[in-house]
């Protein structure tokens, strides 16, 4: 039983165990019917599916258009929103609940009900009922939904006009479009799932689509590998999300007066805020929900499957395995974040899973991206590393520098995608020590969008990147070196790990802008610019990658009036009570200062090894060189054992085939053989020679005397009825049913008449 | 109407196909003749339905025919490759457990 | 009023009428049934077992209308003489000249199968008139689909999962037996 009341009396209604939710059932015609955004791609699926070959551009049109239409209506819910957002006052729905009796609820949310709070606008109809439970499907939109709407129809607008052109000819053209429109479908109902079971098979969903796209060119085996491997990772997490989910589904229940669980998002998060749920059972459903979150964005150490997706044709990479799809784990732990808040006591502390593995994934990715030669390989680490990033800022709870970032990340990621899938497509090559070099003058435009995307991902001011990497490093809250106050500990590990990071990635996108567009050209081949249908997307990302950063300034920033600072905190960071009371950090011009120095010297120092020593190297001996000949790998064995390590992956693939699965096959094996020939056989031949010893004397005194005539009697007695029953084997499976039914039927008639 | 009309025709037919199962040497016909048991088991949960007035019945004879369905399936595939790899599919043939 | 009042009471499945045609329905459905089976186990041509397995499946269907499982009985037409002999008739297609006519050969497993049977018969036939008797199968209204999909996905909503799983195994099984590499 939800009932709806005003929300200037919550706080009197709470004694009466009755929680607000947050959400709200009225708000706009747009926000409520959200579900029409994804409903458009799916329609165009089914419809590229059964009618694609027959259009005059085999369907591509179809998906062109159906995503254009639900771009044009994400922004229109974006605009709804921002209206509903500042002038909405309806009623918010509310949640019934058994308050535990020691009632320590006083100390969680409540103090979060702020002024005027953004209630959420939730829409379910009933999917089925099951034994009592209703389960439903709907829309809950808010600001984080409305966020992912629009990046995800917009980067899935261009790359699907980008794909025209790139995959044009294909001989699955049709197909590729059918499952583009797929996966926009699927990711578009993923982000406004009102329920985890909704969010689980779009979960599902998103990942059957990247498996059809990373094998797209499926006749190679490399490809059909790689779309396996990055399956069965994914597996492994989704293990986790059910798990995860279940737990939460009984936990909930465990507060409700009159169901035995749920799967409504809002109410998880508003029962883990108000700390009515045990904590044990938020932190199992945390740790099993975030092996999910390592699996579908790439967290050390399930990323490996991450760079072999590469394998798909590089739209695709820019759209699912750097803009949308990966970041699903990141915008689920944004949307599930009363659970992961309070499960891994977020507030306060200063180390917890979260932060641990994102900052190991930022940083592991960013030492990879170093050795690649395939400019892809290079982006799908940097990818890594930014998911890392972002996972990070959740972790020490810097919410909307997260989202922040995801939203930047999103538009620069694309891009530097989109600009090697342009490169490769002139040099039909991804390697760039071999192939590449020089593409400046043959690429202008694709060198300046790269160049682009590259600074906004290093993070130099004014571009995306800087703007959400500084709130990050400065929600960390450990920098009582650089003055400031808030967020929501002191988690100083973090912000090492993440200022290290910005130095490497600063670094690897040099060596990556120096090896493709500086030189001479390595490869073979005409080069000539992309056409506009490439060029044109290059250009539009580009551009948000240099304006995207101010969608957020940051408060007290000087230079521009009050009102347009935090525009993207205010819309997309809900304040209502199913998002925990989290604690916004103050930003601090000392801060952004030093990172700033910090990848200037990391592009600085990686500038001074290929741009002038390489180039200066190449000038000398008069080819195009990719590194010293003499360079520090050669001279120093720690350096050489350092690239040896990063060139092997860490060795994690060997971890997972070699040692584990080859460690549990091979010397469990051989142990248990050793067992069984040790322990095993000696004992039996212990027992052997005891028993031939005491046979010996049986034999002597007994058998040869007394029992000998008796068993001559019966062995002959057995071989003459074997004789006979011999007969009966004659391997003929009827003859052999036939005895089965008469024996039966004739033990059934016994039965009958003994009974 | 008797209950027992229906039970003797259930067992005539168990008893005609038990009969087809064992006697018949092809293996598609002995499928059909496992067809015809599993229709007079259906005969008989039906009509205990019918005269128990328990649902139960009908539900199982329900599941009977959905099983009986993978039955075939998977009866007819070990068949076409019974025919694949011997060109034949009698039965008697069949013989490697002779003793 | 007195006349609607026994209209209203007027019980057309109990009524001799009604139980006459039942028996009548009943006993042209089972001497089909009956015979149609004998001629399957019997005959050499496959196909026409096929037709007779045919003939046997809507009789039965038939039997259940009489018994008032509408749902089963339609379920039968659909899934057993829908799907199931199409898949016989194309089992038979694909190993067709495999053993075109069965020859006469040995007539002891015929001897040995007719002896089984008649040995199930009159065990089975013997202990349900021995216990049956002559109890009445009283009619009440027949059962709805309403009632079977409330039982279904209530009651033996395990099963009924479970069987699902079963026929996704058959498929998969079916495949993996029948493929050809």
């Amino acid at each position: 039983m939800t009932d709806l009341f005003i929300f200037a009396s919550a706080a009197a209604e709470l004694a009466e165990n009755v929680l607000p939710l947050g959400i709200t059932e009225g708000g706009s015609w747009l926000l409520r019917n959200a579900w029409l955004i994804p409903l458009i791609p799916a329609l165009s699926f089914v419809g590229i599916l059964f009618f694609g070959k027959r259009m005059p551009r085999q369907g591509a049109e179809l998906g062109v258009a159906a995503i254009g239409i639900a771009f044009v209506l994400a922004v229109l819910t974006g605009a709804a929103w921002m209206d509903h957002r500042d002038n909405y006052h309806g009623e918010e729905i509310t949640q019934a609940v058994i308050v535990a009796e020691h009632g320590d609820a006083a100390d969680h949310g409540e103090g979060h009900a702020p002024e005027h709070p953004s209630l959420a606008v939730s829409n379910t109809v009933t999917w089925f009922q099951v034994g009592g439970m209703t389960i439903s499907v709907g829309v809950l939109v808010d600001g984080l939904a409305v966020m992912m709407l629009f990046v995800v129809t917009l980067v899935s607008l261009l790359v699907h006009i980008y794909s025209t052109d790139y995959v044009g000819g294909d001989r699955r053209y049709t197909h590729y479009f059918a499952f583009l429109s797929l996966f926009s479908a699927s990711m578009l109902t993923l982000v406004i799932s009102e329920n985890t079971l909704q969010l689980l098979v779009a979960w599902e969903l998103v990942g059957v689509c990247s498996f059809a796209l990373i094998g797209h060119w499926w006749e190679e085996k490399p490809n059909s590998d790689a779309a396996l491997k990055a399956f069965l990772t994914n597996r492994v997490g989704d293990m986790g999300l059910l798990v995860g989910i279940t737990v939460l589904f009984f936990s909930v229940g465990s507060a409700l007066p009159d169901a035995f669980g749920s799967f409504s998002i809002a109410t998880t998060n508003t029962l883990a805020n108000s700390g009515l749920l045990s904590h044990t059972a938020l932190l199992v459903s945390a740790t099993c929900l975030m092996a999910a979150v390592m699996s579908k964005s790439g967290q050390f150490f399930l990323h490996t499957w991450l760079p072999d997706a590469m394998a798909g044709p590089t739209p695709v990479s820019a759209l699912i395995h750097a803009a949308t799809m990966v970041v699903a784990g990141v915008f689920m732990i944004a949307r599930l974040y009363g659970v992961f808040f309070e499960g891994f006591s977020i507030g306060g502390s200063s180390i917890n899973l979260m932060a641990v593995v994102g900052g190991l994934t930022t940083l592991v990715g960013a030492s990879l991206a170093f050795v690649q030669r395939d400019i892809k390989k290079v982006l799908a680490y940097s990818t890594i590393s930014q998911l890392g990033y972002m996972v990070l800022a959740l972790g020490v709870g810097a919410w909307t520098a997260a989202v922040f970032h995801l939203f930047t990340h999103a538009f620069f990621k694309a891009c530097l995608f989109l600009g090697s899938g342009s490169v490769a497509h002139a040099v039909h090559s991804f390697d760039m020590k071999s192939d590449m070099g020089g593409m400046r003058k043959a690429m202008p435009q694709t060198y300046r969008t790269f160049v682009i995307g590259s600074i906004a991902l290093a993070g130099l001011p004014p571009l995306a990147g800087f703007w959400s990497k500084d709130e990050i490093l400065a929600g960390t809250g450990g920098w009582g070196l650089f003055g400031g106050t808030g967020g929501n500990g002191a988690y100083t590990g973090m912000l090492i790990m993440g200022m290290v990071t910005a130095a490497l990635t600063a670094a690897y996108m040099t060596r990556v802008i120096y090896l493709t567009f500086f030189g001479d050209f390595r490869g073979h081949g005409e080069l000539h610019e992309s056409g506009p249908r490439m060029v044109v997307p290059l250009w539009i990302l580009a551009g948000l990658a240099m304006v995207a950063g101010l969608f957020n300034l940051p408060p007290g920033f000087q230079l521009v009036p009050e009102s347009m600072q935090e525009r993207f905190g205010h819309y997309v960071e809900p304040a209502a009570a199913y998002f925990p009371g989290i604690s916004h950090a103050s930003p601090s011009w000392s801060l952004a200062i030093f990172s700033t120095l910090v990848v200037m010297a990391g592009a600085g120092s990686a500038y001074w090894y290929y741009f002038i020593k390489v180039d200066a190297a190449a000038q000398a001996s008069g080819q195009s060189l990719t590194e010293l000949s003499n360079g520090p790998t050669s001279r120093w064995p720690l350096a050489k054992m350092g690239h040896n390590l990063l060139e092997n992956k860490y060795y994690l693939d060997h971890l997972y085939t070699g040692i584990i699965a080859g460690g549990t096959k091979g010397p469990l094996a051989r142990a248990v053989y050793r067992f069984n020939q040790q322990v095993i056989d000696r004992t039996v031949d212990k027992v052997g020679e005891t028993a031939v010893v005491s046979g010996q004397f049986v034999y002597d005194k007994i058998d040869q005397l007394l029992v000998d005539g008796a068993v001559n009697t019966s062995g002959h007695l057995a071989s003459e009825a074997g004789g006979e029953l011999r007969k009966i084997q004659s391997g003929k499976v009827q003859s052999y049913a036939a005895i089965l039914f008469a024996a039966a039927t004739v033990l059934a008639g016994i039965l009958i008449v003994i009974v | 109407m008797f209950l027992n009309q229906f039970l003797l025709l259930s067992v005539a037919l168990f008893a005609i196909g038990v009969y087809g199962v064992l006697a018949r040497r092809n293996g598609v016909m002995v499928l059909m003749s496992i067809e015809l048991i599993l229709n007079a088991v259906n005969i008989n949960l039906v009509s205990f339905a019918a005269f128990t007035e328990n649902l139960a019945g009908e539900v199982f004879a329900l599941f009977v025919i959905a099983v009986a369905a993978a039955e075939v399936g998977v009866g007819l595939a070990m068949i076409m490759l019974l025919y694949r790899n011997r060109r034949n599919i009698d039965l008697t043939e069949l013989d490697l457990m002779k003793g | 009023m007195n006349l609607l009042a026994q209209v209203n009471d007027f019980d057309p499945l109990l009524s001799g009428e009604v139980v006459v045609a039942q028996n009548i329905a009943f006993t042209i459905l089972a001497v089909i049934m009956v015979v149609s089976a004998l001629r399957l186990v019997t005959t050499r041509n496959v196909v026409h077992a096929a037709l007779y397995l045919v003939l046997v499946l809507a009789g039965a269907a038939g039997i259940f209308i009489l018994l008032g499982a509408e749902f089963v009985g339609v379920t039968q037409i659909m899934v057993y003489i829908g799907a199931i002999v199409v898949l016989f008739l194309f089992g038979i297609m694909l190993t067709r000249g495999a053993l075109g006519t069965e020859e006469e050969g040995n007539k002891e497993p015929r001897l040995m199968a007719s002896l089984v049977a008649g040995l199930l018969v009159v065990v089975m036939g013997g202990a349900l008139i021995d216990t049956f008797g002559d109890a009445e199968l009283l009619r009440s209204a027949p059962s709805t689909t309403a009632d079977i999909s409330d039982s279904i996905f209530s009651q033996y909503i395990v099963p009924f999962e479970a069987t699902s799983v079963l026929l996704l195994a058959a498929l998969i099984g079916a495949i993996v037996v029948a493929r050809k590499d």
